[in-house]
């Protein structure tokens, strides 16, 4: 593939970054969005036998190109779909073990992976209501690998989530399975800066690759924690023509990858 | 932990219902009015089937809101629309669900926001698998399910979750409790008189609402001959013992989509999403003027227009074709 440099927006971005991180052969749990566009870049690059699951109970369904579905429980998320199940069931599924991946979003992030979508504020009274869990608190429990993934922000990354929906490392070190998440957990974490993953021990985040065109200092200055930073820091390459070529055919409207 | 669950609910009482319910074979076609003045009282909780904008019961929906029902408790895996509806109308008391906006497209929902924030309606958040499992164990007649999902978290916390240690392994496993609705609403393709209901495309949770359920109110866009599963048992997804009302109402759940029937409205829902914003409960009041207060749902869809519809028709087909 060419890597001439092309201009992209961050949701571009984020899209292909998280497109290289989902291996052939395996399956995917998506949402709606920046993760739709991923995993269908990547069934149309590197992983031609990537199988998507959506959360309304839909197993390895063919998207059409420029007719994405605007919820993952919807006739055009069900395309020619090699079975159905209810919604229980794709998630049990899930527990059972069946789901490689988990590509996920997040209001607010903190240093162990665990995610905000519910409230900012106090839950009982909150200073602003989001609209919920829906699948991720079980997709961060139960999927093999999380993949989470947003804009690299300082309000967004903080010491501490106002509440936490979705379980990542919990408070560090084992404190995750002592809760009994025997299974899983966040895997890398993909901004628009850089890629992070885990410190094996303390389980808090850790820079190990940055995009392109950022810096660490960038990273560090959007960031509301201290961040660990690996000895054999990477950079990565760009996304390449290719890509953002077959990005923009799958979602030329930009459903799944607006503003940003 | 036997305290805790006598909260929620009384399993003697709620088999009770099922077992005091007449099992016969029997015709249970009625209008709307009758099902909804029938079955939902105030203050019921009401499961609603469908998700988000697929197979939405709107038709009752709207009837509850021209009954002016109040104090209910509605329970869903993803609630939409019509819980903007319902809060506007002054009918809710609390929203038991996993995620609640009026979809991606449009944000996040503001009445959702206004009346949550305000501490106007309780909104009770359970992971969409928990939710799903609560179903279930209501459907399966026992109080419980274990799960992974929630453990750790402030769901865990905020709903006063029970945790185990597995007597086979010795893991931790969470117990959702069962969630036992007072009556299910549920939009189908067809059914017949007695109430045997086949659904198309994806199911969500609504075979098991249909268990958990006290009482469970059909729609279905077409009422068939019970030969249609006579022939075909396997059609039968909810069978008619479940059913206590079947009404035909074509077109029954939109401006939500109907598998192999008819796709979403989504200027319907832009336009609505639209109102709210700019006006508030205002918008959704207008809204409910128009189309809800003093119509019937038949006037509601004659508003819509018989071109728009057929139009929805035709989009079902080029998508799932």
């Amino acid at each position: 593939m060419s890597s001439a440099k092309a201009s992209y927006t961050k949701a571009e971005l984020l899209a292909v970054m998280t497109s290289r991180l989902l291996e052939d052969k395996k399956t995917v749990f998506v949402g709606i969005g920046l993760p739709m566009a991923a995993a269908l870049l990547a069934q149309l690059t590197r992983s031609p036998a990537l199988s998507i699951i959506f959360e309304g109970g839909i197993i390895a369904p063919e998207l059409k190109h420029g007719e994405m579905p605007l919820s993952t429980n919807e006739i055009r998320a069900g395309r020619r779909a090699m079975a159905f199940c209810d919604i229980t069931d794709i998630f049990l599924y899930q527990q059972r073990g069946y789901i490689d991946y988990g590509l996920l979003g997040a209001a607010q992030i903190d240093q162990y992976g665990n995610i905000n979508t519910s409230v900012i504020g106090d839950f009982h009274k909150p200073k602003v209501r989001l609209p919920g869990s829906g699948g991720a608190n079980d997709i961060a429990s139960s999927s093999t690998r999380v993949l989470i993934t947003l804009i690299h922000e300082k309000r967004r990354f903080v010491e501490k989530v106002d509440f936490v929906t979705s379980p990542g490392y919990l408070t560090g070190n084992n404190s995750r399975v002592n809760s009994g998440l025997i299974f899983g957990g966040p895997f890398k974490v993909i901004t628009d800066l850089g890629i992070m993953g885990f410190d094996q021990k303390s389980k808090r985040l850790k820079v190990e690759a940055i995009q392109s065109d950022a810096t660490i200092q960038q990273i560090r200055d959007n960031t509301g924690f201290e961040l660990l930073v690996a000895d054999n820091l990477e950079r990565i390459e760009a996304p390449t023509k290719d890509e953002l070529r077959i990005l923009r055919e799958i979602d030329p409207e930009k459903v799944m990858l607006r503003g940003t | 932990m036997s305290n805790k669950s006598a909260h929620l609910f009384d399993l003697k009482e709620v088999r009770g219902r099922i077992e005091r319910k007449d099992k016969s074979i029997r015709p249970k076609i009625m209008s709307l009015q009758d099902a909804v003045k029938q079955f939902i009282p105030s203050g019921s909780h009401v499961a609603v089937g469908g998700c988000l904008y697929s197979r939405t019961p709107t038709a009752v929906i709207h009837e509850i809101i021209r009954q002016k029902r109040a104090d209910l408790t509605i329970s869903r895996s993803l609630t939409g629309m019509e819980a903007d509806l319902l809060l506007a109308a002054s009918a809710l008391r609390k929203v038991v669900t996993s995620w609640w906006s009026i979809g991606y497209a449009w944000g996040i929902s503001r009445m959702m926001r206004k009346f949550v924030q305000e501490g106007k309606v309780e909104f009770e958040e359970w992971s969409h698998l928990a939710l799903g499992l609560r179903y279930r164990a209501a459907g399966m007649g026992t109080s419980f399910l274990p799960t992974f999902s929630m453990l750790g978290t402030d769901l865990e916390r905020t709903n006063k979750v029970e945790k185990i240690v597995c007597p086979y392994t010795g893991e931790k496993m969470l117990l959702v409790p069962a969630l036992y609705p007072d009556v299910g609403l549920i939009h189908a393709q067809r059914a017949d008189k007695f109430g045997n209901v086949e659904i198309n495309g994806f199911h969500f949770m609504d075979e098991d609402i249909a268990r958990a359920s006290g009482q469970v109110i059909v729609t279905a866009e077409e009422i068939v001959d019970s030969d249609h599963f006579r022939n075909q048992p396997d059609r039968t997804v909810i069978p008619f013992f479940c059913v206590d009302a079947v009404v035909e109402v074509p077109y029954g759940s939109y401006p939500s989509e109907c598998w192999n029937r008819y796709d979403a409205d989504f200027s319907h829902f832009s336009d609505f999403s639209q109102a709210t914003n700019e006006k508030g409960v205002n918008g959704v009041n207008e809204y409910l003027s128009k189309y809800v207060y003093g119509k019937s749902f038949q006037n509601f869809l004659d508003m819509i227009g018989t071109g728009r519809l057929v139009e929805l028709r035709k989009s079902m087909e080029n998508v799932i074709r």
